[in-house]
């Protein structure tokens, strides 16, 4: 009697996972095809995934979830995406664990590039970083040089309790750049900043959750404007320092090379990176957000190598 | 205030109009976490079975460990899992990183702890009385396994019950060894972990409310089974 109930909560139990297993497509059968991924790769047979690591401010805004959808529409390919900072998306690349990195560090990515883990880094985007703080800035810093800023907020820190600052603090692109006004500003990181009270939170995590975790404490932090425009409905947070030639914030895709790691679906990583660069797409980016933000979260590369500083090429001649 | 209770009510709307991004999610999160139970319960059962019938040296030291083992920290199983299965470490030419098999794996090892050190409590506990009986009754080993799990099964099954609570419950070592991916590897945990940090609150909470659902169905089984016992 009791044994028989107990088969009865297996039954429906195991009758859930089969549910789950066919509802969810992408399950049982998925694991299956991942495991023979790298063997299906040298064969004929189209390959069914494609791993992208990507900053979380593509994947935060939306932008991302858009462009995977008109790509599934004409491939053959289930993208799957990884949004994590670009400094996480960078180790996974090291490591070959994905395919495509989707990052926003034009300093690490060369570097990332000259070791041979990358080929073929095209920039599809481009937005600005900007400081945004709490409307009644404490600290008065709304139109300053970005450098300047940094200083006023660190002088202020000291003595005003009510001036914090949130960082990423996650090795991602915004919390390199960060480091880079740090720099710029004439502090050492390191030693000056970092750690240095508690008016510097380094928060850990992604740039929505960051810009929520500011919010909270109605401190200032770092965003690019697309997340930042994102969450703007959310939250109090203002702009106040929004312009500086090193504020400029560039997206760049690049392929995990083959010869490095034989499995990698470099197929597939060519056909995604040229996609983002065609015209159509490029206008896809242009427009996206405007109708839900009034303004756009990101800029097109395309065109606009000017004011990238990166070769024609690199902006929009698609990989051979 | 307000924020909880409309999150509450979205919720609520979005389990009874079967929001299939919702359903999806918790379903994935009951597979993976039924599977990781069953796989870790077939290998726990017979190492507890081993522990409390076999005498050898370092025993103690192994029953302590496993012990210690019970707040085992997710992340570092994370971790751990994650070189394990990246395409740099010993098993990286399986491909396993970032899919739900590689889920499974983690709290596979985040559970077997719990299920063995339980279980072996339970035999230890057990009447010595009905040990010897089973034995002079002429039961084979196999036998006198199957009558022994037979007298716990109640304490068995709570901690199979716990283990699925524990590794449905589970966030730090889905999100490094998953990698979050939508449709694919992101369960109720890490999606709640996204989607607040995405500010979409309501469905947080719906995906809380059904994770919280179905502890509360795992513990009703478990406890109409203690009852009818009785």
């Amino acid at each position: 009697m009791l044994d028989r109930k107990f088969l009865l909560a297996a039954l429906v139990l195991i009758a859930a996972v089969f549910l789950c297993g066919c509802t969810s497509d992408g399950g049982n059968d998925t694991a299956t095809a991942t495991t023979a991924a790298p063997t299906d790769t040298g064969s004929a047979a189209t390959p069914e995934f494609l791993k992208i690591a990507t900053t979380t401010s593509l994947d935060n805004t939306g932008l991302l979830a858009d462009l995977k959808d008109r790509f599934e529409e004409d491939h053959d390919v289930t993208l799957q995406i990884i949004a994590a900072g670009t400094g996480k998306a960078l180790e996974y690349g090291e490591r070959g664990d994905v395919d495509v990195l989707m990052v926003h560090d034009r300093a690490r990515e060369d570097v990332f590039l000259d070791n041979g883990y990358g080929i073929n880094r095209r920039v599809f985007a481009y937005n600005y970083f900007m400081i945004v703080g709490p409307e009644s800035d404490p600290a008065g810093i709304a139109g300053m040089t970005p450098e300047d800023a940094f200083v006023t907020l660190i002088e202020q820190a000291q003595t005003n309790p009510d001036v914090v600052v949130v960082s990423r603090g996650d090795n991602s692109g915004t919390h390199a750049k960060e480091k880079a006004i740090w720099t710029s500003a004439g502090y050492d990181y390191d030693t000056e900043v970092a750690g240095s009270g508690e008016w510097y939170v380094e928060g850990g995590q992604g740039m929505g959750a960051t810009l929520q975790m500011a919010n909270e404490l109605q401190a200032y932090t770092v965003s690019d404007s697309g997340t930042y425009l994102a969450y703007k409905g959310d939250i109090d947070l203002v702009p106040l320092v929004d312009e500086g030639d090193v504020l400029l914030n560039i997206y760049g895709a690049m392929m995990i090379n083959p010869e490095q790691f034989s499995y990698v679906n470099s197929e597939m990583a060519k056909e995604w990176i040229n996609f983002l660069i065609t015209p159509e797409i490029q206008q896809v980016i242009a427009d996206f957000g405007v109708e839900e933000y009034g303004q756009p979260l990101f800029f097109p590369a395309l065109g606009n190598y000017e004011i990238l500083g990166v070769t024609p090429e690199e902006a929009e001649s698609p990989i051979p | 205030m307000n924020e909880i209770i409309d999150g509450f009510l979205t919720a609520i709307h979005l389990i009874v109009t079967f929001d299939p991004e919702v359903y999806e999610v918790a379903f994935r999160s009951i597979y993976i976490t039924f599977s990781a139970t069953v796989i870790a319960s077939v290998i726990s059962i017979p190492i507890a079975l081993f522990l409390a019938f076999r005498t050898f040296p370092g025993k103690r030291t192994i029953i302590n460990l496993v012990h210690t083992l019970y707040a085992l920290p997710t992340v570092l199983i994370g971790l751990v899992v994650f070189l394990m299965l990246s395409r740099q470490g010993p098993f990286g030419f399986l491909g396993l990183l970032f899919t739900p098999g590689a889920m499974i794996i983690g709290q596979v090892i985040l559970v077997i702890p719990i299920i063995i050190g339980l279980t072996y409590s339970a035999l230890v506990a057990m009447d010595p009385v009905i040990k010897d009986t089973i034995i002079s009754l002429g039961a084979n080993y196999f036998q006198f396994m199957a009558s022994i799990l037979k007298e716990i099964r109640f304490v068995v099954y709570a901690t199979v019950a716990m283990a699925f609570g524990r590794a449905i419950s589970e966030v730090g070592a889905a999100i490094m060894i998953g990698g979050n991916i939508r449709g694919y590897t992101r369960v109720l945990t890490t999606s709640i972990a996204l989607e607040t940090s995405m500010g979409n609150i309501e469905f947080s909470m719906a995906l809380g409310i059904i994770l919280l659902f179905i502890a509360l169905i795992v513990n009703f089984v478990m406890t109409s089974i203690r009852r009818e016992a009785d």
